[in-house]
């Protein structure tokens, strides 16, 4: 009950800002043209669900978004990993990763179309590209920052040296880690949209632009709120799924 | 042959400014089995790395370690180690930890279970098997850090000043409990601290040693039993102390002139 309360708390400004948002349009505030009001975006969200294949956009975004993603992290982790324990891998990727990092992922778009095509995999790529850096980096200095101690300790309890990688430093570095990841789920995210946009035949991105270009405003914003309300789901269930993964960590 | 041989070891390498830095040096000494020898000295005194060096964490540069007739060359189960701040596997609980090295070994699921939960016991943690390090005080994380140890049966205890990030009163409580384990036991420990009470209390002998380099500067047989009293420790503290003074005040001045 305290729960619920302390939930319902938390979206009361949310609410607040809706209603003043529906308030301002009913009083011919707000310019009903270039600015539609909450019941007509609403309204547009349902005529999107029935005549424009909503559901299907979606679930293409959530696939390309997800994929992505999920390749970040595996690799990014993997490769963070490493470059922590492997002076080579260090060597190799490090200068690439510092490098590459004040670079806006969303200017490679364009190439990532030249050589994937048009599809899924462009999108995908340009994603795991952008999702990528804060992963190996989130990873990578959470896990050269683990306590030798617990290596050793390991050592002398029989972990063989090569599986100290995984059994000791990753579980060690998983506080940081999932900090980077959820980093990463938002700008896969804002890779995902703008991938969409430049070029595609379906996904969120893609109706949004349409419909904006077609006129179609509270549409597009119907669009907008179904890509917030998947951003904010996710976010709030990788925010649940990390609570769990580290339940060890609370005082 | 003694147990634990430690011959003529000398550990240097050179620090992050590139000077040499000799670390030990000319280390002799053995270890009968079942005895509990500490190493007392001040800061920077070398008995850390040369308590490293016995677990393999770190290698020799000169010299020879050997255990049972077998030179060290890495860490393993047989010499069990236990850190100041206790180490343990935060995302683990207590009996997680605990069977930690019982899985490495492949014990089965069952007989670990058992295991791990005698070694909790005996260290006074019942009831606590579920939960996490963080949710546990110093004083029991390094119990968990011990029963930990003990589950692997190594044949040698190596502990590297345990108590030292304790309060006054447990690491009291912590030091009778140890000793009576030991008397349980009888296994070889190898204890680092730089409390010299603490030292004559729990050993049978202490190995005092001097700084930059480290050597040893005496070996004192404490001599005292289980039932010796608190005068009689108090007594031999004094006389080790009287030792270590001039070592420590050495080392403070050099720490001064080197800043």
């Amino acid at each position: 009950m305290v729960r619920l309360a302390s939930r319902l708390h938390f979206y009361i400004p949310v609410l607040l800002a809706f209603t003043l948002w529906e308030a301002a349009s009913q009083a011919g505030l707000i310019d009903e043209s270039v600015f539609p009001s909450l019941s007509s975006v609403l309204v547009g969200f349902v005529r999107l669900l029935t005549n424009n294949n909503l559901l299907m956009h979606a679930g293409i975004s959530i696939f390309r978004q997800m994929s992505g993603f999920l390749l970040a992290a595996g690799i990014g982790i993997a490769a963070g990993i490493l470059m922590a324990t492997s002076g080579w891998a260090r060597f190799a990727i490090e200068p690439i990763i510092r490098l590459t990092y004040p670079l806006p992922k969303s200017a490679l778009i364009p190439l990532f179309i030249l050589w994937l095509g048009i599809g899924d995999a462009s999108k995908i790529g340009a994603i795991f590209l952008g999702a990528l850096l804060p992963v190996v980096l989130s990873t990578y200095n959470s896990a050269r920052g683990v306590n030798v101690a617990l290596v050793w300790s390991a050592w002398s309890l029989g972990t063989p040296r090569w599986q100290v990688p995984w059994k000791v430093v990753l579980p060690a570095a998983m506080p940081e880690i999932v900090s980077g990841l959820r980093i990463s789920l938002a700008l896969s995210f804002t890779l995902l949209v703008s991938a969409e946009f430049l070029i595609s035949q379906e996904g969120l991105g893609y109706l949004i632009s349409q419909l904006g270009e077609n006129g179609d405003y509270p549409g597009m914003f119907a669009a907008v709120l179904a890509v917030t309300v998947i951003g904010v789901a996710a976010d709030r269930s990788f925010l649940a799924l990390g609570n769990r993964v580290l339940r060890w960590t609370e005082q | 042959m003694a147990f634990l041989e430690i011959q003529d070891v000398r550990k240097s390498y050179v620090t992050g400014q590139g000077e040499p830095f000799i670390a030990v040096d000319g280390i002799d000494l053995t270890i009968e089995q079942g005895e509990f020898i500490s190493l007392v000295g001040p800061s920077g005194c070398g008995k850390s790395t040369l308590l490293h060096m016995i677990g393999g964490f770190v290698p020799c540069t000169e010299g020879a370690i050997r255990v049972d007739g077998v030179a060290v060359q890495q860490p393993g189960p047989d010499r069990g180690i236990v850190f100041q701040h206790f180490a343990l596997f935060p995302w683990k609980t207590v009996r997680g930890n605990v069977e930690y090295g019982l899985v490495e070994r492949g014990m089965p699921r069952a007989e670990r279970r058992q295991t791990a939960q005698r070694f909790i016991d005996m260290v006074g943690l019942s009831g606590f098997e579920d939960s996490f390090p963080s949710r546990l005080s110093g004083g029991m994380q390094q119990r968990v850090a011990i029963a930990r140890m003990l589950a692997c049966e190594p044949s040698i205890l190596l502990m590297d000043e345990p108590f030292g990030a304790l309060d006054a009163q447990t690491r009291k409580i912590m030091q009778e409990e140890l000793r009576a384990l030991w008397h349980q036991f009888g296994k070889t420990v190898v204890f680092v601290t730089h409390d010299v009470r603490e030292a004559v209390f729990l050993s049978q002998r202490v190995v005092v040693m001097s700084t930059r380099p480290g050597r040893i500067k005496a070996i004192v047989e404490t001599g005292l039993g289980p039932g010796a009293s608190r005068a009689l420790i108090d007594e031999k503290a004094d006389k080790l102390w009287d030792m270590l003074r001039d070592e420590v005040v050495r080392a403070m001045a050099a720490e001064r002139s080197k800043a």
